[in-house]
């Protein structure tokens, strides 16, 4: 490998063939860069769609309720389950330690609500504090619903971003009142959400105030939790499908509904969501990987065909070289040095060519889906030794052939 | 030096056999130099190729400076071949991407000698076929007399026990023929043994002895009077000279 002479050989061999080693090389070269680009978009789409999960918190398990769809202790199907506070008490305090934030939500959908003489119809939840983590909202004005808020039945509200455009135009809002139908609330902050448009159409109230405002009595729409986050992602979403699992059977059991009904409970789990989202991007990324190496496969067999002409055409001069006292050994180790050598300068350039355009072009891709397409050092080596044993591969069976040339055949006038 | 007892060989071509060699019985002493005769087809190349341990025989025992010549591998072959023979082809056989110096030194490259001392040797081998000033040159921007010096020196580079010239003079006229005939008589004359195989008659007159083959055997085996290359070469330019009066 680091025998001078054979470098030498190697040089003068590739000088004579400049057309012939530089196509040979372009196949792998290609190969090697379609690889890189293709798991950089993988890499870009892994991070555009974790980037869509940052809408809600990452491990938020919200709960509603519909109706019955099977009969169970003498009771008929098509029974309205509605959730109330004392569900809310039970989760909470069942599963305190392990809860990170937790709301119940009392809604109404279309509510007239206007301000001088602008107004529009919007989602009015009352919630509790912990919902603005829940939510994975920033406030850009005055603050969030707090306990002294419930305590008080406040008429207080936190306005999305765009209620508070479409309503103030850009004014101050904070210490405003607001007319939600007929009644008034002061506005105490303004939110955005990561979401977007349709998560800041929404105004918060507290929870109190809307059960006491709307004659709600203690009744809940939803019931939504996050539990304390974990190191690993298999450990959270054991946990959370855990609690989920145990969630359902303790309300099936307090509104009297049947294990097997499908319908009265409602359970989404983000981090199930995630988890079938990351399911798809290891097989989007596995595909890619396939893709890629295929290519760099039609890249080898390209590499491998140019050899086997090298061998073909230097017959000749193998032949010579085994008259003259060439060993096998060393004619296997001159053909497959330099496929070696062929193989691994123009996968580098393949490598530096894509790594130069991603740094280039990467960051001006702006779509929901593709973010900061990249590959990390990892993979940039994996390339590496993948390139070395394609070349060594490519080699092999030319370089086989050569040392198995004949002299007397070879050195036999045509 | 070189021992052949009862040689046999045949090729076999799909269902037919080619019997080549029948029984050939030959030998050469130290300091020999021996031209094999015969028509296309009687084996001489066979011989050659068999001797040069290009290709095996069926049948016989083969003995080279005392070493038996039998089911080599391809290692110990060419290991033998680098160290006993050297190989002088009627085509030439040199490198065409590689200077002369570099042609003569490839021998040495395989014995593993470093590299100033091989070029410092392939010199000395050039200078003494006369191509000194020729050793950066490539093979094609040389003549076929040039050519076929380069690889007379490539073959004694290795300093190899025997020469074997296959037609070495087959690709050239008369007068570059003589030529390299005197080079081969002047390195027969410092004591290389060394085999000629030959059709044409004047060249196997320049060699001491003349085995003739025919159809697979020897049918003679004679001693016969040198003739030097140099006189042959100088006559015929007078009669040249004399024609063209």
């Amino acid at each position: 490998m680091f025998n001078i002479e054979r470098w030498q050989e190697i040089f003068e061999t590739i000088r004579k063939n400049k057309l012939r080693t530089f196509l040979t090389g372009l196949s792998v070269a290609s190969g090697i860069f379609i690889l890189v680009i293709l798991l950089a978009i993988g890499q870009g789409m892994e991070n555009g769609i974790g980037q869509q999960f940052q809408n809600d918190a990452a491990n938020r398990i919200s709960v509603w309720t519909g109706v019955t769809s099977e009969s169970y202790k003498g009771l008929n199907p098509g029974r309205r389950i509605e959730m109330d506070n004392q569900d809310y008490e039970l989760a909470e305090q069942k599963n305190e330690d392990q809860l990170e934030y937790k709301s119940g939500l009392y809604s109404l959908w279309g509510q007239l609500t206007t301000y001088k003489n602008e107004n529009g119809s919007y989602r009015v939840e009352g919630v509790r504090g912990d919902y603005q983590f829940l939510e994975n909202e920033t406030l850009t004005a005055g603050r969030y619903i707090n306990q002294q808020d419930l305590d008080n039945y406040e008429k207080v509200a936190v306005l999305g971003n765009r209620v508070y455009l479409d309503l103030f135009k850009g004014s101050n809002a904070i210490g405003e009142y607001i007319q939600v139908n007929s009644i008034k609330y002061k506005v105490i902050g303004v939110y955005t959400d990561p979401g977007g448009e349709r998560e800041e159409t929404r105004i918060f109230i507290p929870l109190t105030t809307a059960q006491r405002v709307y004659n709600a009595g203690e009744k809940l729409r939803s019931l939504v939790f996050s539990l304390q986050p974990q190191d690993k992602f298999e450990d959270a979403l054991a946990a959370s499908e855990a609690f989920s699992a145990q969630l359902e059977t303790d309300l099936k059991q307090k509104h009297t509904i049947s294990p097997t009904d499908e319908r009265a409970i409602n359970i989404n789990n983000t981090l199930e969501n995630a988890k079938r989202f990351f399911d798809l991007i290891a097989m989007i990324r596995g595909f890619f990987w396939g893709v890629g190496i295929c290519t760099i496969i039609a890249g080898i067999v390209g590499v491998s065909n140019i050899m086997l002409i090298i061998v073909k055409e230097r017959t000749k001069e193998i032949g010579i070289r085994k008259a003259i006292g060439a060993q096998p050994m060393s004619i296997i180790g001159m053909i497959l040095h330099e496929s070696i050598f062929v193989t691994a300068i123009a996968g580098f350039f393949g490598l530096i060519f894509s790594l130069f355009l991603l740094e280039i072009v990467g960051p001006l891709i702006e779509s929901e889906y593709l973010l900061n397409p990249s590959v990390d050092f990892g993979v940039a080596i994996t390339t590496v030794v993948i390139l070395i044993i394609a070349g060594a591969l490519a080699g092999f069976f030319p370089a086989r052939r050569a040392a198995n040339i004949k002299p007397i055949v070879a050195l036999r006038d045509e | 030096m070189i021992e052949i007892k009862d040689l046999h060989k045949s090729y076999h071509m799909g269902s037919n056999s080619l019997h080549v060699l029948k029984g050939i019985n030959f030998s050469v002493s130290e300091g020999e130099m021996v031209s094999i005769m015969g028509s296309s087809g009687s084996g001489k190349s066979t011989l050659l190729n068999i001797l040069g341990m290009l290709d095996e025989a069926d049948e016989g025992s083969y003995n080279l400076d005392g070493k038996t010549i039998k089911n080599l591998n391809e290692k110990v072959a060419a290991k033998y071949r680098n160290q006993f023979l050297g190989f002088i082809f009627q085509s030439f056989n040199l490198i065409n991407y590689k200077t002369a110096v570099d042609n003569v030194a490839m021998p040495l490259y395989y014995q593993g000698v470093k590299r100033n001392i091989r070029m410092e040797k392939a010199m000395h081998y050039l200078e003494k076929v006369g191509l000194a000033e020729w050793a950066e040159h490539h093979p094609n921007e040389l003549s076929g007399g040039q050519k076929q010096r380069v690889a007379i020196a490539r073959a004694l580079a290795s300093d190899p026990k025997v020469l074997l010239a296959d037609e070495p003079t087959g690709a050239l006229d008369t007068k570059t023929s003589y030529e390299v005939m005197e080079l081969i008589q002047g390195i027969n004359d410092e004591g290389k043994t060394i085999l000629v195989v030959t059709h044409e008659d004047d060249i196997a007159h320049m060699t001491k002895r003349i085995v003739n083959l025919k159809d697979g055997l020897i049918i003679d085996d004679s001693v016969v009077s040198q003739v030097r290359a140099k006189e042959a070469k100088e006559r015929q330019e007078q009669a040249k000279r004399a024609n063209h009066v």
